[in-house]
């Protein structure tokens, strides 16, 4: 059995993952992976390309982005933006031939659910199944 | 505005494969406007060379530039800020601006990122068409400002051709037949008449066929 502990990064949208503003040990106590860092978002909308991309650069094995439902966003488009824009990285990633399912983009109700936790045990299955991040080179 | 979009990033990476240290430089003018290779897509880009780069264990520095335009000398010659930074050139200019800098810079390599695609304007935000062939001989008078050289599939002079069904040219059910349009437009601007005149054989040496173009304004050179 592998010892890989991937390092996941999520980007959430402030409205709707209101979990990203719980203690952390609430969140771990729900079975929130300890190796995910959350970065709160204003509205994933707000999120560029360049901003996913850079957290492959700084060392993430995978990426994702919570928003808001598409026909409930706060923002009224924000999160429908955030799901090309991760369409966009993951285009991108094929190109350079690694896992496109390295990021991915979740739409969720607004409050604490525990989908929040679902996607995020989901992520850190899938980037574990993958292995470590093809870009950190020599690092791995 | 001339439309580009960029190539898919394991070409570009194959094309510096010997270069060690780059220079993503991006244009503030059509290609901005487009989204194919202003500043926001150089920082793009120059993240995924990193990325690509480190995955094939390569060591490579990649720095990011945008000048004004890359079609003036006055502004690739501002590409001395550089100097000493870069061994190559990733330019996401149009192909003028790749040329250019090809033109002005006789010792630098320089690489397309873009594929350098038509001259068309955007009905909807994210979707850009071909308006303008940049022929050399402007007839839009004649065909009620729609223009077949660039959007009829055959660039008939004297159209429909026989394709021609439903307003819907033969090549694609969903591509519009320009001369159906022109037929229209000119009916409801009460100028069918128009429609009337055969247009004689065209000489296509200011399109290009007669080989590269130079436009000389006296009152502008000093």
């Amino acid at each position: 059995m592998s010892d890989f502990i991937p390092d996941i990064r999520a980007f959430c949208c402030h409205y709707t993952s209101q979990q990203t503003c719980a203690e952390e040990n609430t969140l771990s106590n729900s079975g929130f992976p300890k190796n995910i860092t959350l970065t709160r978002v204003v509205c994933t909308g707000k999120l560029q390309v360049s901003t996913l991309l850079k957290a492959f650069e700084e060392g993430a094995d995978g990426v994702y982005v919570v928003g808001c439902p598409l026909d409930k966003c706060h923002n009224v488009k924000g999160s429908e933006r955030a799901a090309k824009r991760v369409g966009a990285v993951k285009k991108a990633l094929q190109e350079l031939a690694v896992e496109a399912g390295r990021i991915e983009m979740f739409h969720q109700e607004r409050g604490f659910h525990p989908e929040f936790i679902a996607v995020a045990q989901k992520m850190d299955k899938r980037i574990r199944a993958f292995g470590p991040s093809p870009f950190k080179g020599e690092e791995q | 505005m001339i439309i580009a979009e960029r190539k898919p990033v394991s070409e570009i990476v194959e094309m510096i494969r010997d270069c060690e240290k780059i220079l993503v430089l991006g244009c503030r003018g059509c290609v901005t406007v487009c989204s194919a290779g202003g500043e926001r897509e150089v920082e793009i880009l120059a993240s995924l060379l990193r990325l690509g780069m480190k995955k094939e264990g390569r060591a490579a520095t990649v720095i990011e530039g945008t000048l004004m335009r890359q079609c003036d000398k006055e502004f690739i010659d501002s590409m001395d800020q550089w100097d000493g930074q870069y061994d190559a050139v990733v330019s996401m200019a149009c192909g003028v601006g790749v040329n250019f800098i090809a033109n002005l810079k006789p010792s630098t390599k320089v690489f397309p990122a873009v594929n350098t695609s038509f001259f068309g304007g955007s009905p909807v935000q994210g979707i850009w068409t071909e308006q303008c062939a940049g022929c050399g001989n402007c007839i839009l008078h004649l065909t009620g400002g729609l223009c077949p050289v660039a959007r009829c599939a055959k660039s008939l002079m004297n159209g429909p051709c026989g394709g021609s069904q439903d307003g819907k040219c033969e090549i694609h059910s969903e591509v519009a037949c320009v001369w159906q349009l022109i037929h229209d437009r000119l009916e409801r601007l009460d100028d069918k008449e128009q429609m009337l005149q055969v247009a004689p054989i065209r000489d296509w040496r200011t399109a290009g066929h007669g080989g590269p173009r130079l436009v000389n304004r006296d009152d502008l050179t000093v």
